[in-house]
């Protein structure tokens, strides 16, 4: 057996990452439901968080780790997966006060290929895994799902074109709750396994499990309440940004996109590409955009989405190996805990900094001028 | 099969994902249209009768439709639910 007080420190932050990865997600699923009004903001994140719970239970056939096939399992340590997470963690929350929508799956990536060259050098990366899983199918994801719905929702509206405005808006609305709703569940089901993949990977590094082993029930359920929690308090600056930034969105766009994003999530997945929601939904929202005649799509916005995407495997890893380079030249458990404390520094100083701006489920819809933050706020968020 | 890029996959991806994706959200769409067809045949005017915004028009045959893309709707749902279910 290894190390009893680091095992649990590791668990500890894997379910805090589950949490920032809820959170971070809440609007690839319902910022198009909550800026239509489809449904109201409270009910939206409680309606997905609901349904990452359940989600996170249905599938329960691999504990994919998302190591695997990226890195050499064999070169990590409970110290390098500790540092990885704290790289996703630390990633995760600066993008939330940014109100930028970025894979929470590439920030945990990065994090661990990060963590991993700082232990063990860059032959310890699998690069051929992480170009042909990760990189390329993050460039591709957004292009596919922005012309799937694109092409959708140039065929809704030719085709609902005689229906009164009403009527439409109204079967629309129900549309676009059902097609939602299967977004926060292959969420909860692709999502939380990576978290439940993770800790799986700890307990085997750390003896306490068999190699070859599933999650343990403890674990699923953990992961599937701290994702589910995540998703209920809901990450408003992201799904602000998602639901009024990128296009003023109408009940069938909203419905199109969400088509579009839960069908490409599901049959990456059934073809082994772990894909990011994030890079789905956010293509998806904008192909609704050019899909409809006379939207207006803030190109600027998505510009500074696609540069955060550019940046979120390298700033993970950069964090992810100064916090393993850190824990290491400290040494054991006492390395790590001076990390964790520096990881909840950071996490409660970019909290306190969002205070000043808050986004919540009452200002979530505010016009959009031109940040995250509405109107009110906007001064404090010119000087960050 | 290219190294990089599994091919197979993404044209699979690419043209599923067009009949899931964009071909439901059109089903959907045509079952509302058929939905608002009034008893007569004649589609509830659009600008004219903005007002109007009665979801079912009263068609029989319509109603009939309407029922038929949903059900297919609900049955693709269904089957994506079953595929999460064993694991994509």
């Amino acid at each position: 057996m290894g190390n009893e007080t680091l095992l649990v420190l590791v668990v500890v932050t894997a379910l805090a990452f589950d949490f920032t990865n809820g959170f971070h997600d809440t609007g690839n699923a319902m910022a198009t439901s909550i800026a239509t009004g489809a449904l109201g903001p409270r009910t939206a994140v409680a309606l997905s968080g609901a349904l990452n719970l359940v989600g996170a239970f249905l599938s329960l056939s691999v504990a994919a780790t998302i190591a695997s096939g990226l890195v050499d399992t064999h070169l990590v340590t409970l110290t390098v997966v500790f540092a990885g997470l704290a790289g996703g963690i630390t990633w995760n929350l600066l993008t939330w006060f940014l109100g930028i929508p970025s894979s929470s799956s590439h920030a945990l990536i990065g994090g661990v290929v990060g963590s991993t060259i700082a232990a063990a050098g860059g032959h310890a990366v699998l690069w051929h895994g992480l170009f042909q899983k990760v990189i390329i199918p993050a460039g591709l994801s957004p292009v596919i799902a922005g012309l799937v719905a694109a092409l959708g929702t140039y065929l809704v509206y030719r085709i609902s074109r005689n229906v009164s405005a009403g009527a439409r808006g109204h079967g629309f609305r129900i549309g676009q709750i059902g097609s939602a709703s299967m977004v926060s569940l292959a969420h909860g089901t692709n999502d939380a396994q990576k978290t439940m993949g993770i800790i799986t990977l700890a307990l085997i590094a750390n003896g306490s499990l068999g190699a070859g082993a599933k999650a343990p029930f403890w674990v699923i359920l953990c992961c599937a309440l701290a994702i589910s929690l995540g998703t209920y308090t809901g990450g408003w600056r992201v799904i602000r940004t998602l639901g009024k930034g990128l296009v003023e969105i109408e009940s069938p766009q909203g419905m199109a996109a969400e088509s579009s994003s839960a069908a490409i999530i599901l049959l990456s997945s059934h073809f082994g590409y772990s894909l990011s929601t994030t890079h789905v939904a956010t293509g998806s929202i904008l192909g609704t955009g050019v899909g409809k005649k006379g939207a207006r799509v803030r190109w600027g916005v998505a510009g500074r989405m696609a540069t955060a995407w550019l940046f979120t495997l390298p700033a993970a890893g950069l964090v992810g190996a100064g916090a393993y380079g850190l824990a290491h030249v400290i040494g054991g458990t006492a390395g790590v805990v001076v990390v964790l404390v520096l990881l909840l520094a950071v996490s409660g100083g970019i909290y306190y900094r969002s205070r000043s701006s808050a986004v919540g489920h009452d200002n979530v819809n505010a016009e959009w001028t031109g940040s995250v933050a509405p109107a009110s706020a906007e001064k404090e968020v010119a000087a960050v | 099969m290219n190294d990089w890029i599994n091919l197979h996959a993404l044209w699979q991806i690419v043209v599923v994902g067009l009949l899931a994706g964009a071909g439901l959200p059109a089903l959907f769409a045509v079952g509302l249209r058929a939905l608002s067809l009034r008893p007569n045949g004649a589609p509830a005017a659009a600008g004219a009768d903005a007002a109007d915004d009665h979801v079912v028009g009263g068609s029989p045959v319509g109603i009939a439709a309407a029922g038929l893309c949903f059900a297919v709707v609900l049955a693709a749902v269904g089957y994506g639910i079953y595929i999460i279910v064993n694991g994509g």
